[in-house]
């Protein structure tokens, strides 16, 4: 496993110049391969700026690289269903899609509805148009949705293999079992205790191995950001903080509104503060995760720009060097987030069962 | 002279480097002292710093 | 901050919600369950072998101990044992000894009174040829004495004045 992340490490390595070079394309002849940049044109600052904050949005298409990759499908809410493929916004997303007599433009990643000339009234560089609701499956959805599929297919075959009467875990088995072991040993019944722990293991599992799994494949090249998206890690602390509250019994409430063992005024100046904790908390979760993975990808992305933006062999040298460097880093960081997302989780929710022990 | 956000933005990214730096250091001084209770020790080090880098990020948004 | 919601999507969000509730409800059932069951059925028959091999130690152990005391016993009556065969060899060979000398005694006994028997009859008889040989020598001498007339007739007066001196 080790070597297999290594190897992966590397040729995230080798091949992201190409991905960024494509992105680049506007005024480059397309052309492959790592002598790319030795004799290609150097890339501004801007272009590159550009194409790491077009990385790190969602998008409406899969394409790893210019030509490669495919259209999904737009889903929008607007005077009924309207389903059309996202290549009727034009390969590069900039033309006026025409569905049903309707027409709609991208602006940043946003759909808007336009006129039969697909002109945007901006105000303040905010477009005014009306924006319908956007159901799409978006790259990101695509890739949740592969993802979730993986998942249950990996696990579910986990599952199979303990039913053959084998005592001892085989196959994936043999790698995924500690690892299901550490985050019920580790992360659940020391933060939930003995006694609760069994209700959040389902979700604790799935968070750690969703957050885990994604945050590798956004180490791959194939450029999808899922959990450095905000609406993703909203999602994952909102769900968190339902289960919170919901799972919350007498003594949690009674810590938020009205802390036992402190003078009277204390627990009205009290109250609110634990009340907006309880917020804070998700919105911890939230923020944390999603800026981690987002600097990460920045950080990455960035120190690989930086070759084009020099465009020299020492330069070549030495940002490859440092971005193998920063790959492995990266490798850490995707599974502590994970571990941190889980354990906060596990934590919360620990406090929200814990029995009174006064 | 306006002073910019960023400025700001920095001040607290040094501060939480601090304090992540010190939880560190008082973790690895915890676990040399007592090597049995790493573990507990590594956890509460990885909450608190957790909990520090919110800040952190916090105050980078924010600009 | 607002930069920062403005990426917000509720589209994503609704299907991120989605999805992950599905998924949690599914591996849940698929995965989770069965891999926790196997995994604690697994570590519960762990304890129970091992508890079960604990035991097995602990009932070794008394077996262990109870042999020794078997051993110990044994040790002790083989040494019992040994003792009284010790204190009556030693018997039988005093006894022996003392039977062999009163037997030597006997027999030492037995010699002399033969030897003095021996030595008795040896005594008499040298007298008995001592006194033989005397007479013999007396009567030679006798013969030399009184080979002549006049040697008798002298004996005869001899005798007679001694006779008639009485």
């Amino acid at each position: 496993m080790r070597i297999f992340k290594f190897w992966r490490t590397l040729l995230f390595v080798a091949l992201l110049p190409t991905c960024l070079s494509a992105g680049n394309s506007d005024n480059q002849e397309s052309s492959h391969g790592h002598s790319h940049h030795q004799n290609g044109k150097k890339v501004s600052r801007e272009q590159a700026k550009e194409f790491i904050d077009h990385h790190l949005q969602d998008s409406y298409g899969f394409h790893v690289t210019e030509g490669v990759g495919f259209s999904l499908p737009v889903i929008l809410i607007d005077e009924g269903l309207q389903v059309f493929s996202s290549s009727k916004f034009g390969s590069h997303g900039d033309q006026t899609a025409e569905v049903n007599g309707k027409f709609y433009k991208i602006f940043h990643g946003k759909i808007y509805k336009t006129g039969a000339d697909g002109t945007l009234t901006m105000d303040h560089g905010h477009p005014t148009n009306v924006k319908p609701l956007n159901f799409s499956i978006t790259k990101n959805v695509f890739v949740i949705i592969l993802m979730s599929a993986f998942l249950i297919y990996l696990f579910s075959s986990v599952a199979k293999s303990y039913n053959k009467g084998n005592l001892a875990p085989s196959g994936a088995a043999k790698f995924l079992e500690p690892i299901i072991i550490f985050v019920r040993d580790e992360i659940a019944i020391p933060n939930i205790g003995e006694k609760h722990y069994k209700r959040y293991m389902s979700f604790l599992l799935t968070t750690f191995f969703f957050i885990w799994f994604l945050n590798l494949l956004g180490m791959t090249p194939l450029g999808v950001n899922v959990t450095g998206n905000l609406s993703v890690t909203a999602c994952l602390a909102i769900i968190t903080y339902c289960i919170t509250t919901f799972s919350g019994n007498k003594n949690y409430w009674g810590h938020i509104f009205w802390m036992p063992g402190v003078p009277t005024p204390m627990k009205i100046i009290l109250a609110p503060i634990e009340l907006l904790g309880t917020i804070i908390k998700p919105f911890a979760l939230m923020i944390r995760l999603y800026a981690n993975m987002t600097a990460g990808h920045v950080v990455i992305m960035s120190l690989l720009s930086l070759i084009l933006v020099f465009n020299t062999h020492v330069a070549t040298g030495s940002f490859l060097t440092l971005t193998l460097v920063i790959s492995v880093l990266e490798l850490l960081v995707a599974a502590l987030q994970a571990y941190i997302f889980t354990m906060l989780a596990a934590l919360y929710f620990g406090s929200a069962v814990e029995e009174a022990h006064h | 002279m306006q002073i910019p956000a960023i400025v700001g933005a920095g001040l607290i990214v040094i501060g939480a480097g601090f304090g992540i730096g010190k939880i560190g250091s008082s973790a690895m001084e915890g676990i040399a002292r007592n090597p049995e209770a790493a573990n507990k020790i590594q956890t509460a080090m990885l909450i608190a710093a957790a909990l520090i880098e919110g800040i952190g990020f916090a105050a980078l948004f924010a600009v | 901050m607002e930069a920062l919601f403005e990426n917000l999507s509720i589209g994503l969000f609704a299907w991120q919600a989605l999805v992950f509730v599905v998924l949690i409800f599914l591996l849940s059932k698929f995965a989770w369950k069965p891999i926790l069951k196997a995994v604690n059925d697994r570590e519960t028959s762990i304890s129970d072998a091992l508890n079960a091999a604990e035991k097995a130690k602990e009932e070794m152990k008394l077996l262990q101990s109870k042999n020794e005391d078997l051993l110990k016993e044994a040790r002790e009556e083989r040494d019992s044992i040994l003792k009284e065969a010790n204190a009556v060899k030693a018997k039988i060979v005093a006894e022996a000894k003392e039977q062999a000398k009163a037997e030597g005694d006997s027999i030492v006994a037995a010699a002399k009174e033969s030897i003095d028997n021996e030595k008795m009859a040896a005594v008499s008889e040298l007298k008995n040829q001592v006194a033989v040989l005397s007479i013999e020598i007396a009567e030679k001498i006798i013969r030399q004495e009184l080979s002549g007339a006049d040697k008798q007739k002298a004996l005869a007066d001899n005798l007679a004045d001694e006779i008639s001196l009485n």
